[in-house]
Protein backbone atom coordinates (compact mmCIF):
# COMPACT_ATOMS: atom_id res chain seq x y z
CA UNK A 1 0.00 0.00 0.00
CA UNK A 2 1.32 3.16 -0.72
CA UNK A 3 1.72 6.20 1.42
CA UNK A 4 -0.68 8.74 1.69
CA UNK A 5 -3.49 6.33 0.52
CA UNK A 6 -6.53 6.35 3.03
CA UNK A 7 -8.33 2.91 2.05
CA UNK A 8 -11.88 4.68 3.70
CA UNK A 9 -11.55 7.94 1.44
CA UNK A 10 -10.27 5.69 -1.40
CA UNK A 11 -13.46 3.20 -1.04
CA UNK A 12 -16.00 6.25 -1.39
CA UNK A 13 -14.23 7.84 -4.22
CA UNK A 14 -14.39 4.16 -6.18
CA UNK A 15 -17.88 4.10 -5.59
CA UNK A 16 -18.36 8.09 -6.25
CA UNK A 17 -17.14 8.05 -9.86
CA UNK A 18 -19.26 4.61 -10.62
CA UNK A 19 -22.43 7.44 -9.42
CA UNK A 20 -21.42 10.25 -11.76
CA UNK A 21 -20.92 8.02 -14.44
CA UNK A 22 -24.03 6.54 -14.62
CA UNK A 23 -25.83 10.08 -14.19
CA UNK A 24 -24.78 10.66 -17.97
CA UNK A 25 -26.89 7.46 -19.05
CA UNK A 26 -29.64 9.01 -16.65
CA UNK A 27 -28.98 12.25 -18.41
CA UNK A 28 -30.02 10.60 -21.90
CA UNK A 29 -33.21 9.07 -20.77
CA UNK A 30 -33.88 12.47 -19.31
CA UNK A 31 -33.40 14.07 -22.10
CA UNK A 32 -34.52 11.14 -24.59
CA UNK A 33 -38.02 11.06 -22.95
CA UNK A 34 -38.24 14.99 -23.43
CA UNK A 35 -37.89 14.86 -27.28
CA UNK A 36 -40.19 13.58 -29.98
CA UNK A 37 -40.41 10.34 -30.73
CA UNK A 38 -38.43 10.01 -33.97
CA UNK A 39 -35.47 11.62 -32.69
CA UNK A 40 -35.00 9.98 -29.72
CA UNK A 41 -32.18 7.58 -30.38
CA UNK A 42 -30.05 10.42 -31.59
CA UNK A 43 -30.79 12.13 -27.90
CA UNK A 44 -29.52 9.42 -26.23
CA UNK A 45 -26.75 8.62 -28.66
CA UNK A 46 -25.64 12.42 -28.26
CA UNK A 47 -24.89 11.33 -24.50
CA UNK A 48 -23.77 8.03 -25.00
CA UNK A 49 -20.93 9.57 -27.71
CA UNK A 50 -20.40 11.76 -25.27
CA UNK A 51 -18.95 9.20 -22.50
CA UNK A 52 -16.86 7.56 -25.09
CA UNK A 53 -15.32 10.39 -26.74
CA UNK A 54 -14.60 12.59 -23.92
CA UNK A 55 -12.87 9.18 -21.86
CA UNK A 56 -10.58 9.14 -24.87
CA UNK A 57 -10.16 12.75 -24.76
CA UNK A 58 -9.74 13.06 -20.89
CA UNK A 59 -6.86 10.30 -21.05
CA UNK A 60 -5.24 11.26 -23.75
CA UNK A 61 -4.80 14.80 -23.07
CA UNK A 62 -7.75 16.66 -21.03
CA UNK A 63 -6.84 15.76 -17.29
CA UNK A 64 -3.11 16.89 -17.88
CA UNK A 65 -4.50 20.32 -18.99
CA UNK A 66 -6.71 20.75 -16.33
CA UNK A 67 -4.77 19.01 -13.57
CA UNK A 68 -1.33 18.87 -14.62
CA UNK A 69 1.31 21.03 -13.45
CA UNK A 70 0.62 25.10 -14.13
CA UNK A 71 1.76 26.46 -17.36
CA UNK A 72 3.63 29.55 -16.16
CA UNK A 73 2.41 29.75 -13.47
CA UNK A 74 -0.97 32.00 -14.43
CA UNK A 75 -3.31 29.50 -13.06
CA UNK A 76 -5.26 29.35 -16.52
CA UNK A 77 -4.39 25.98 -17.99
CA UNK A 78 -2.02 22.66 -16.93
CA UNK A 79 0.70 21.74 -18.93
CA UNK A 80 1.14 18.42 -20.88
CA UNK A 81 3.37 16.13 -19.02
CA UNK A 82 0.51 13.72 -18.02
CA UNK A 83 -0.51 13.52 -21.32
CA UNK A 84 -1.81 9.80 -21.75
CA UNK A 85 -1.75 9.94 -18.29
CA UNK A 86 1.99 9.17 -18.46
CA UNK A 87 4.03 9.47 -14.88
CA UNK A 88 0.68 8.34 -13.28
CA UNK A 89 0.78 5.13 -11.91
CA UNK A 90 -0.86 2.91 -8.37
CA UNK A 91 1.02 4.37 -6.63
CA UNK A 92 0.98 7.92 -7.49
CA UNK A 93 -1.51 9.89 -4.62
CA UNK A 94 -3.68 13.22 -5.01
CA UNK A 95 -4.96 13.65 -1.58
CA UNK A 96 -5.40 10.58 0.40
CA UNK A 97 -6.52 8.56 -2.80
CA UNK A 98 -4.83 7.30 -5.84
CA UNK A 99 -4.43 9.48 -8.89
CA UNK A 100 -5.21 7.31 -10.79
CA UNK A 101 -8.90 7.63 -9.31
CA UNK A 102 -8.97 11.47 -8.97
CA UNK A 103 -8.64 11.31 -12.86
CA UNK A 104 -11.19 8.80 -13.33
CA UNK A 105 -13.57 10.81 -11.26
CA UNK A 106 -13.46 14.05 -12.85
CA UNK A 107 -13.07 12.29 -16.11
CA UNK A 108 -17.28 11.39 -14.92
CA UNK A 109 -17.70 15.12 -14.74
CA UNK A 110 -16.36 16.17 -17.96
CA UNK A 111 -18.49 13.50 -19.99
CA UNK A 112 -21.77 14.50 -18.18
CA UNK A 113 -20.90 18.38 -18.57
CA UNK A 114 -20.27 17.79 -22.68
CA UNK A 115 -23.43 15.90 -22.60
CA UNK A 116 -25.58 18.52 -21.05
CA UNK A 117 -24.46 20.67 -24.09
CA UNK A 118 -26.96 18.03 -26.37
CA UNK A 119 -29.97 19.69 -24.87
CA UNK A 120 -29.88 22.48 -26.83
CA UNK A 121 -29.33 21.46 -29.71
CA UNK A 122 -31.89 18.44 -29.70
CA UNK A 123 -33.13 16.82 -32.96
CA UNK A 124 -31.09 18.90 -35.28
CA UNK A 125 -27.65 18.42 -34.89
CA UNK A 126 -25.71 16.14 -37.46
CA UNK A 127 -24.14 12.77 -35.40
CA UNK A 128 -20.44 13.20 -36.58
CA UNK A 129 -20.36 16.78 -35.62
CA UNK A 130 -21.59 16.61 -32.56
CA UNK A 131 -18.62 13.37 -31.97
CA UNK A 132 -15.79 16.00 -33.47
CA UNK A 133 -17.12 18.91 -31.14
CA UNK A 134 -17.34 17.19 -27.82
CA UNK A 135 -13.67 16.42 -28.50
CA UNK A 136 -12.49 19.51 -29.02
CA UNK A 137 -14.80 21.20 -26.00
CA UNK A 138 -13.19 19.05 -24.01
CA UNK A 139 -9.75 20.08 -24.57
CA UNK A 140 -10.13 23.54 -25.29
CA UNK A 141 -13.52 24.84 -23.20
CA UNK A 142 -13.47 22.08 -20.32
CA UNK A 143 -10.19 21.49 -19.33
CA UNK A 144 -8.79 25.08 -19.22
CA UNK A 145 -12.20 25.97 -16.78
CA UNK A 146 -11.65 22.62 -14.77
CA UNK A 147 -8.24 23.93 -14.20
CA UNK A 148 -9.44 27.71 -13.36
CA UNK A 149 -11.60 25.65 -10.51
CA UNK A 150 -10.61 22.71 -9.55
CA UNK A 151 -6.63 23.01 -9.44
CA UNK A 152 -5.36 23.79 -6.78
CA UNK A 153 -2.98 26.21 -9.47
CA UNK A 154 -6.18 27.48 -10.66
CA UNK A 155 -6.92 31.29 -10.50
CA UNK A 156 -10.40 30.94 -9.91
CA UNK A 157 -9.93 28.89 -6.61
CA UNK A 158 -6.07 29.92 -5.83
CA UNK A 159 -6.11 34.38 -6.65
CA UNK A 160 -10.05 35.10 -6.82
CA UNK A 161 -10.98 32.94 -3.88
CA UNK A 162 -14.15 32.32 -5.24
CA UNK A 163 -15.99 28.71 -3.46
CA UNK A 164 -16.79 25.79 -5.92
CA UNK A 165 -17.35 22.99 -4.19
CA UNK A 166 -18.55 20.29 -6.70
CA UNK A 167 -18.73 22.17 -10.06
CA UNK A 168 -21.32 24.91 -10.13
CA UNK A 169 -19.42 27.06 -12.70
CA UNK A 170 -17.38 24.30 -13.80
CA UNK A 171 -20.19 22.13 -15.16
CA UNK A 172 -23.21 23.95 -15.01
CA UNK A 173 -22.78 27.89 -15.96
CA UNK A 174 -20.22 25.87 -18.22
CA UNK A 175 -22.86 23.69 -19.67
CA UNK A 176 -25.37 26.27 -20.37
CA UNK A 177 -23.52 28.84 -21.61
CA UNK A 178 -21.87 26.35 -24.14
CA UNK A 179 -25.54 25.26 -24.84
CA UNK A 180 -26.75 28.73 -25.26
CA UNK A 181 -23.69 29.37 -27.85
CA UNK A 182 -24.84 26.26 -30.47
CA UNK A 183 -29.06 26.76 -29.71
CA UNK A 184 -28.04 30.34 -31.20
CA UNK A 185 -25.19 28.89 -33.81
CA UNK A 186 -27.67 25.95 -34.78
CA UNK A 187 -30.63 28.14 -34.84
CA UNK A 188 -34.37 27.10 -33.99
CA UNK A 189 -35.59 23.25 -34.64
CA UNK A 190 -38.31 23.53 -37.82
CA UNK A 191 -41.53 24.50 -36.63
CA UNK A 192 -40.16 25.99 -33.24
CA UNK A 193 -42.66 28.27 -31.75
CA UNK A 194 -45.55 27.23 -33.94
CA UNK A 195 -45.57 23.11 -33.40
CA UNK A 196 -46.31 21.47 -30.50
CA UNK A 197 -43.32 19.79 -29.42
CA UNK A 198 -44.27 17.43 -26.49
CA UNK A 199 -42.53 15.06 -24.95
CA UNK A 200 -42.90 12.10 -26.02
CA UNK A 201 -42.41 9.49 -22.92
CA UNK A 202 -42.55 11.55 -19.55
CA UNK A 203 -41.97 8.37 -17.52
CA UNK A 204 -38.17 8.01 -19.33
CA UNK A 205 -37.95 11.84 -18.28
CA UNK A 206 -38.92 10.73 -14.37
CA UNK A 207 -36.54 7.18 -14.72
CA UNK A 208 -33.62 9.80 -15.94
CA UNK A 209 -34.30 12.58 -13.36
CA UNK A 210 -34.21 9.65 -10.65
CA UNK A 211 -30.64 8.23 -12.33
CA UNK A 212 -29.62 11.63 -11.96
CA UNK A 213 -30.52 12.41 -8.56
CA UNK A 214 -29.38 9.25 -7.46
CA UNK A 215 -25.79 9.82 -8.94
CA UNK A 216 -25.77 13.64 -7.60
CA UNK A 217 -24.98 11.82 -4.26
CA UNK A 218 -21.59 11.17 -6.02
CA UNK A 219 -21.29 13.97 -7.61
CA UNK A 220 -22.03 16.15 -4.62
CA UNK A 221 -20.53 13.97 -1.80
CA UNK A 222 -17.58 12.61 -3.95
CA UNK A 223 -16.56 16.16 -4.12
CA UNK A 224 -15.07 16.19 -0.51
CA UNK A 225 -12.69 13.55 -2.41
CA UNK A 226 -13.02 11.77 0.74
CA UNK A 227 -15.15 9.88 3.26
CA UNK A 228 -16.13 12.26 6.48
CA UNK A 229 -18.16 14.64 7.37
CA UNK A 230 -17.64 16.80 4.63
CA UNK A 231 -19.18 14.32 2.35
CA UNK A 232 -22.18 13.45 4.74
CA UNK A 233 -23.42 17.23 5.25
CA UNK A 234 -22.57 17.89 0.86
CA UNK A 235 -24.84 14.50 0.93
CA UNK A 236 -27.64 15.89 2.65
CA UNK A 237 -27.12 19.01 1.30
CA UNK A 238 -28.07 18.04 -2.08
CA UNK A 239 -30.96 15.96 -0.73
CA UNK A 240 -32.79 18.94 1.00
CA UNK A 241 -31.87 21.32 -2.17
CA UNK A 242 -33.27 18.57 -4.79
CA UNK A 243 -36.63 18.37 -2.58
CA UNK A 244 -37.30 22.21 -2.38
CA UNK A 245 -36.40 23.11 -6.19
CA UNK A 246 -39.14 19.92 -6.87
CA UNK A 247 -41.22 21.87 -4.60
CA UNK A 248 -40.75 25.30 -5.63
CA UNK A 249 -41.30 24.10 -9.14
CA UNK A 250 -44.70 22.81 -8.79
CA UNK A 251 -46.05 25.81 -6.31
CA UNK A 252 -45.49 28.06 -8.96
CA UNK A 253 -46.96 25.88 -11.47
CA UNK A 254 -49.89 25.01 -9.60
CA UNK A 255 -50.68 28.65 -9.43
CA UNK A 256 -49.73 30.04 -12.95
CA UNK A 257 -51.07 26.61 -15.23
CA UNK A 258 -53.24 25.31 -12.89
CA UNK A 259 -51.52 21.55 -12.49
CA UNK A 260 -48.82 20.38 -10.90
CA UNK A 261 -47.06 18.08 -13.20
CA UNK A 262 -44.38 15.65 -13.50
CA UNK A 263 -42.16 17.21 -15.77
CA UNK A 264 -41.84 20.37 -13.78
CA UNK A 265 -41.04 17.84 -10.83
CA UNK A 266 -38.51 16.54 -12.34
CA UNK A 267 -37.43 19.97 -14.31
CA UNK A 268 -37.82 21.44 -10.61
CA UNK A 269 -35.44 18.66 -8.91
CA UNK A 270 -33.07 19.05 -11.10
CA UNK A 271 -33.11 22.82 -10.65
CA UNK A 272 -32.54 22.46 -7.10
CA UNK A 273 -29.55 19.64 -7.71
CA UNK A 274 -27.77 21.91 -10.02
CA UNK A 275 -28.08 25.22 -7.59
CA UNK A 276 -26.65 23.44 -4.74
CA UNK A 277 -23.76 21.74 -6.74
CA UNK A 278 -21.26 24.55 -6.24
CA UNK A 279 -22.99 25.22 -2.40
CA UNK A 280 -23.14 22.08 -0.83
CA UNK A 281 -20.04 22.54 0.78
CA UNK A 282 -20.46 25.79 2.04
CA UNK A 283 -24.07 26.25 3.46
CA UNK A 284 -26.04 24.71 6.19
CA UNK A 285 -29.00 22.75 5.95
CA UNK A 286 -31.09 25.84 5.99
CA UNK A 287 -29.02 27.35 3.38
CA UNK A 288 -29.30 24.64 1.06
CA UNK A 289 -33.21 24.29 1.37
CA UNK A 290 -33.54 27.64 0.26
CA UNK A 291 -30.61 27.67 -2.43
CA UNK A 292 -32.82 24.81 -4.12
CA UNK A 293 -36.21 26.96 -3.69
CA UNK A 294 -34.61 29.71 -4.96
CA UNK A 295 -33.73 27.26 -8.41
CA UNK A 296 -37.23 26.05 -8.13
CA UNK A 297 -39.21 28.98 -8.41
CA UNK A 298 -36.74 31.05 -10.77
CA UNK A 299 -36.39 28.49 -13.22
CA UNK A 300 -39.78 27.75 -13.77
CA UNK A 301 -39.83 30.96 -14.77
CA UNK A 302 -36.29 31.02 -16.89
CA UNK A 303 -37.40 27.90 -18.96
CA UNK A 304 -40.21 30.53 -20.84
CA UNK A 305 -37.35 33.13 -21.81
CA UNK A 306 -36.76 31.14 -25.24
CA UNK A 307 -40.33 31.72 -26.21
CA UNK A 308 -40.01 35.20 -25.87
CA UNK A 309 -36.23 35.88 -27.29
CA UNK A 310 -36.56 33.11 -29.72
CA UNK A 311 -33.31 30.91 -29.55
CA UNK A 312 -34.69 27.75 -29.39
CA UNK A 313 -32.69 26.34 -26.28
CA UNK A 314 -34.50 22.85 -27.19
CA UNK A 315 -34.75 21.20 -23.26
CA UNK A 316 -33.85 24.43 -21.14
CA UNK A 317 -29.99 23.55 -20.59
CA UNK A 318 -29.97 27.81 -20.31
CA UNK A 319 -33.20 27.95 -18.18
CA UNK A 320 -31.90 24.97 -15.81
CA UNK A 321 -28.64 24.59 -15.60
CA UNK A 322 -26.97 28.12 -16.61
CA UNK A 323 -29.95 29.43 -14.12
CA UNK A 324 -29.29 27.39 -11.46
CA UNK A 325 -25.64 27.41 -11.39
CA UNK A 326 -25.54 31.30 -11.57
CA UNK A 327 -28.21 31.01 -8.85
CA UNK A 328 -26.03 28.68 -6.78
CA UNK A 329 -23.08 29.75 -7.49
CA UNK A 330 -23.83 33.55 -6.39
CA UNK A 331 -25.81 32.48 -3.10
CA UNK A 332 -22.91 31.28 -1.96
CA UNK A 333 -21.98 34.46 -0.86
CA UNK A 334 -24.88 35.07 1.38
CA UNK A 335 -24.94 31.35 2.58
CA UNK A 336 -21.80 30.22 3.32
CA UNK A 337 -20.95 29.02 6.85
CA UNK A 338 -17.62 28.65 8.51
CA UNK A 339 -18.51 25.74 9.48
CA UNK A 340 -18.23 24.01 6.65
CA UNK A 341 -15.71 26.58 4.09
CA UNK A 342 -13.33 26.82 7.65
CA UNK A 343 -13.17 30.59 6.66
CA UNK A 344 -15.39 31.82 4.90
CA UNK A 345 -18.67 33.21 5.55
CA UNK A 346 -21.69 34.95 3.87
CA UNK A 347 -22.95 37.91 3.97
CA UNK A 348 -26.47 36.45 6.26
CA UNK A 349 -23.72 34.85 8.25
CA UNK A 350 -21.91 38.16 9.28
CA UNK A 351 -19.19 37.57 6.84
CA UNK A 352 -20.22 41.44 4.85
CA UNK A 353 -20.22 41.43 0.98
CA UNK A 354 -16.78 40.13 0.42
CA UNK A 355 -17.54 37.02 -1.32
CA UNK A 356 -20.52 37.79 -3.48
CA UNK A 357 -18.14 39.94 -6.40
CA UNK A 358 -15.84 36.57 -5.79
CA UNK A 359 -18.76 34.36 -6.89
CA UNK A 360 -20.15 36.97 -9.45
CA UNK A 361 -16.86 37.39 -11.12
CA UNK A 362 -16.18 33.19 -11.19
CA UNK A 363 -19.63 32.94 -12.89
CA UNK A 364 -18.92 35.85 -15.30
CA UNK A 365 -15.81 34.62 -16.26
CA UNK A 366 -16.54 30.78 -17.10
CA UNK A 367 -19.90 32.28 -18.67
CA UNK A 368 -18.17 34.38 -21.41
CA UNK A 369 -15.89 32.15 -21.81
CA UNK A 370 -17.31 28.76 -21.98
CA UNK A 371 -19.70 30.84 -24.71
CA UNK A 372 -17.72 31.86 -26.44
CA UNK A 373 -14.64 29.68 -27.08
CA UNK A 374 -18.12 27.36 -27.66
CA UNK A 375 -19.60 29.60 -30.24
CA UNK A 376 -15.91 29.65 -32.22
CA UNK A 377 -15.35 25.88 -32.20
CA UNK A 378 -19.16 25.71 -33.23
CA UNK A 379 -18.23 28.03 -36.04
CA UNK A 380 -14.96 25.76 -36.74
CA UNK A 381 -17.23 22.39 -37.02
CA UNK A 382 -19.88 24.07 -39.10
CA UNK A 383 -16.90 25.18 -41.46
CA UNK A 384 -15.35 22.20 -41.89
CA UNK A 385 -18.49 19.62 -42.02
CA UNK A 386 -21.81 21.27 -41.14
CA UNK A 387 -22.88 20.88 -38.19
CA UNK A 388 -26.95 21.43 -38.85
CA UNK A 389 -28.79 18.57 -40.47
CA UNK A 390 -30.35 18.76 -43.72
CA UNK A 391 -34.26 19.79 -43.43
CA UNK A 392 -35.13 16.57 -44.42
CA UNK A 393 -33.65 14.47 -42.14
CA UNK A 394 -34.49 16.67 -39.44
CA UNK A 395 -38.58 17.08 -40.57
CA UNK A 396 -38.15 12.91 -41.56
CA UNK A 397 -36.00 12.18 -37.78
CA UNK A 398 -32.94 11.87 -37.36
CA UNK A 399 -33.20 8.36 -35.71
CA UNK A 400 -34.27 7.05 -39.14
CA UNK A 401 -31.90 9.15 -41.26
CA UNK A 402 -28.79 9.57 -39.43
CA UNK A 403 -28.52 6.16 -37.53
CA UNK A 404 -31.16 3.75 -39.88
CA UNK A 405 -33.34 3.33 -36.68
CA UNK A 406 -36.33 3.65 -35.02
CA UNK A 407 -37.12 4.21 -31.18
CA UNK A 408 -40.51 2.11 -31.25
CA UNK A 409 -41.78 -0.11 -33.76
CA UNK A 410 -45.62 0.05 -33.07
CA UNK A 411 -48.31 -2.09 -34.69
CA UNK A 412 -47.98 -5.15 -36.71
CA UNK A 413 -48.16 -3.80 -40.63
CA UNK A 414 -44.90 -2.19 -42.60
CA UNK A 415 -41.85 -4.78 -41.21
CA UNK A 416 -40.28 -5.20 -44.59
CA UNK A 417 -38.57 -8.30 -45.28
CA UNK A 418 -35.09 -9.01 -43.44
CA UNK A 419 -31.90 -9.43 -45.80
CA UNK A 420 -29.98 -10.56 -42.92
CA UNK A 421 -28.72 -13.67 -45.19
CA UNK A 422 -28.07 -11.32 -48.06
CA UNK A 423 -24.66 -9.81 -49.20
CA UNK A 424 -23.74 -6.53 -47.50
CA UNK A 425 -25.56 -3.55 -49.11
CA UNK A 426 -23.84 -0.70 -50.73
CA UNK A 427 -22.89 1.69 -47.96
CA UNK A 428 -25.35 5.21 -49.55
CA UNK A 429 -28.39 2.61 -49.50
CA UNK A 430 -31.10 3.92 -47.14
CA UNK A 431 -33.13 2.85 -44.54
CA UNK A 432 -36.43 3.01 -46.54
CA UNK A 433 -35.25 1.96 -49.92
CA UNK A 434 -32.62 -1.10 -50.06
CA UNK A 435 -30.48 -1.34 -53.26
CA UNK A 436 -30.17 -3.98 -55.70
CA UNK A 437 -27.44 -6.96 -54.08
CA UNK A 438 -24.27 -6.86 -55.60
CA UNK A 439 -25.26 -10.68 -57.50
CA UNK A 440 -28.63 -9.43 -59.00
CA UNK A 441 -32.06 -7.76 -58.40
CA UNK A 442 -33.48 -8.46 -55.57
CA UNK A 443 -36.48 -10.79 -55.65
CA UNK A 444 -39.19 -9.69 -53.30
CA UNK A 445 -38.02 -5.63 -52.27
CA UNK A 446 -40.52 -4.08 -50.51
CA UNK A 447 -39.97 -0.28 -51.43
CA UNK A 448 -40.37 1.64 -48.92
CA UNK A 449 -40.29 -0.94 -46.45
CA UNK A 450 -42.11 0.84 -43.77
CA UNK A 451 -45.25 2.63 -44.76
CA UNK A 452 -44.50 6.39 -43.67
CA UNK A 453 -40.55 5.93 -44.23
CA UNK A 454 -38.94 8.68 -46.51
CA UNK A 455 -36.49 7.13 -48.59
CA UNK A 456 -33.69 8.98 -47.21
CA UNK A 457 -30.13 8.51 -48.42
CA UNK A 458 -28.65 8.60 -44.49
CA UNK A 459 -26.25 11.15 -43.67
CA UNK A 460 -24.70 11.80 -47.15
CA UNK A 461 -26.40 15.06 -48.34
CA UNK A 462 -23.75 17.65 -48.32
CA UNK A 463 -24.40 20.56 -45.47
CA UNK A 464 -27.81 23.19 -46.27
CA UNK B 1 -76.32 -4.60 -46.60
CA UNK B 2 -75.22 -1.30 -44.69
CA UNK B 3 -71.75 -0.20 -43.28
CA UNK B 4 -72.11 1.22 -40.09
CA UNK B 5 -69.56 3.31 -38.64
CA UNK B 6 -69.08 4.84 -35.45
CA UNK B 7 -66.51 6.99 -33.73
CA UNK B 8 -66.61 7.04 -30.04
CA UNK B 9 -65.09 7.84 -27.00
CA UNK B 10 -62.65 4.91 -26.53
CA UNK B 11 -63.83 4.39 -22.67
CA UNK B 12 -67.16 3.59 -24.54
CA UNK B 13 -65.57 0.58 -26.72
CA UNK B 14 -66.21 -2.06 -24.37
CA UNK B 15 -70.41 -0.70 -23.61
CA UNK B 16 -70.97 -0.53 -27.67
CA UNK B 17 -68.81 -4.14 -28.19
CA UNK B 18 -71.12 -5.70 -25.59
CA UNK B 19 -74.43 -3.72 -26.93
CA UNK B 20 -73.47 -5.22 -30.48
CA UNK B 21 -73.22 -8.90 -29.07
CA UNK B 22 -76.68 -8.49 -27.30
CA UNK B 23 -78.02 -7.77 -31.13
CA UNK B 24 -76.26 -10.72 -32.66
CA UNK B 25 -73.66 -8.88 -34.47
CA UNK B 26 -70.73 -11.57 -34.89
CA UNK B 27 -67.93 -9.41 -36.13
CA UNK B 28 -66.88 -5.51 -36.11
CA UNK B 29 -63.48 -3.90 -36.61
CA UNK B 30 -61.98 -1.11 -34.09
CA UNK B 31 -59.43 1.21 -34.93
CA UNK B 32 -57.91 3.79 -33.49
CA UNK B 33 -58.48 7.27 -34.77
CA UNK B 34 -58.25 10.73 -34.02
CA UNK B 35 -60.01 13.92 -35.00
CA UNK B 36 -62.25 16.79 -33.54
CA UNK B 37 -66.00 18.34 -33.91
CA UNK B 38 -67.86 20.60 -31.71
CA UNK B 39 -65.58 19.37 -28.22
CA UNK B 40 -62.21 20.79 -30.30
CA UNK B 41 -59.18 19.66 -28.42
CA UNK B 42 -57.69 20.24 -24.87
CA UNK B 43 -54.55 22.21 -23.70
CA UNK B 44 -51.54 20.46 -22.46
CA UNK B 45 -48.82 22.21 -20.67
CA UNK B 46 -45.06 21.76 -20.40
CA UNK B 47 -42.53 23.44 -18.80
CA UNK B 48 -44.94 26.50 -18.84
CA UNK B 49 -45.59 26.37 -22.82
CA UNK B 50 -49.25 25.68 -23.16
CA UNK B 51 -50.11 23.44 -26.01
CA UNK B 52 -52.78 23.43 -27.94
CA UNK B 53 -54.05 19.84 -29.07
CA UNK B 54 -57.20 19.88 -31.92
CA UNK B 55 -56.98 16.18 -32.08
CA UNK B 56 -58.82 13.89 -29.27
CA UNK B 57 -58.54 10.55 -29.47
CA UNK B 58 -61.64 8.48 -30.49
CA UNK B 59 -62.06 4.95 -31.87
CA UNK B 60 -63.64 4.19 -34.97
CA UNK B 61 -65.76 0.94 -34.50
CA UNK B 62 -67.45 -0.33 -38.42
CA UNK B 63 -70.16 -3.39 -38.65
CA UNK B 64 -71.87 -4.80 -42.08
CA UNK B 65 -74.83 -5.51 -41.21
CA UNK B 66 -78.04 -6.54 -43.71
CA UNK B 67 -80.57 -3.49 -44.31
CA UNK B 68 -83.12 -4.65 -41.61
CA UNK B 69 -80.72 -5.15 -38.63
CA UNK B 70 -79.30 -1.45 -39.65
CA UNK B 71 -81.57 1.14 -37.65
CA UNK B 72 -81.27 -1.55 -34.73
CA UNK B 73 -77.91 -1.84 -34.80
CA UNK B 74 -77.19 2.28 -34.91
CA UNK B 75 -79.56 2.92 -32.18
CA UNK B 76 -77.64 0.51 -30.13
CA UNK B 77 -74.41 1.96 -30.71
CA UNK B 78 -75.84 5.33 -30.00
CA UNK B 79 -77.40 4.15 -26.77
CA UNK B 80 -73.87 2.57 -25.49
CA UNK B 81 -71.85 5.05 -26.35
CA UNK B 82 -73.57 8.34 -25.13
CA UNK B 83 -72.65 10.02 -22.03
CA UNK B 84 -74.82 13.19 -22.58
CA UNK B 85 -71.41 15.53 -22.93
CA UNK B 86 -70.02 17.11 -25.80
CA UNK B 87 -67.83 14.69 -27.96
CA UNK B 88 -69.75 11.86 -27.94
CA UNK B 89 -68.65 11.13 -31.34
CA UNK B 90 -70.97 10.24 -34.59
CA UNK B 91 -72.82 6.82 -36.38
CA UNK B 92 -73.64 6.80 -39.50
CA UNK B 93 -74.80 4.43 -42.69
CA UNK B 94 -74.04 3.55 -46.40
CA UNK B 95 -75.17 1.30 -48.23
CA UNK B 96 -72.23 -1.73 -49.12
CA UNK B 97 -72.47 -3.33 -52.67
CA UNK B 98 -71.02 -6.16 -52.22
CA UNK B 99 -69.50 -9.27 -49.39
CA UNK B 100 -67.51 -11.72 -49.83
CA UNK B 101 -66.01 -14.30 -47.03
CA UNK B 102 -62.44 -14.81 -48.20
CA UNK B 103 -61.90 -18.29 -46.00
CA UNK B 104 -65.33 -19.77 -48.19
CA UNK B 105 -66.02 -17.71 -50.81
CA UNK B 106 -69.77 -16.91 -49.96
CA UNK B 107 -71.41 -13.44 -50.86
CA UNK B 108 -73.88 -11.56 -50.00
CA UNK B 109 -75.63 -11.72 -46.25
CA UNK B 110 -74.52 -15.23 -46.36
CA UNK B 111 -70.98 -13.21 -45.95
CA UNK B 112 -71.45 -11.30 -42.91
Amino acid sequence: MPTGIDTGDTAWLLASTALVLLMTPGLALFYGGMVRTKSVLNMIMMSFASIAVVTVVWLAAGYSLAFGPDLGGWGLLGGLEHAGLRGIGPASVTGHVPTLLFAAFQLTFAVITAALISGAVADRAKFGSWVAFTAVWTLLVYAPVAHWVFSPDGWVLHRLGALDFAGGTVVEVNCGASGLALALLLGPRIGFRKEAMRPHSLPLVLLGAGLLWFGWFGFNGGSALGANGLAAASLVNTQAAGCTGLLGWLAVEKRRDGHATTLGAASGAVAGLVAVTPACGSVDVLGALLIGLAAGVVCSYAVGWKYRLGYDDSLDVVGVHLVAGVIGTLLIGLFAVRAMTGGVEGLLHGGGFGQLPRQAAAVLAVGVYAFAATYGIGKGVERVMGFRAPAEHETAGLDLAVHAETAYDHGVLGHGTAQVARPARPVSAGPGRPGPAPDGPAPDDPAPARPGAPALQPDRTPPA
Amino acid sequence: MKLITAVVKPFKLDDVKTALQELGVHGLTVTEASGYGRQRGHTEVYRGAEYRIDLVPKVRIEVVVEDADAEAVMEAVVAAARTGRIGDGKVWSVPVDGVVRVRTGERGPDAV
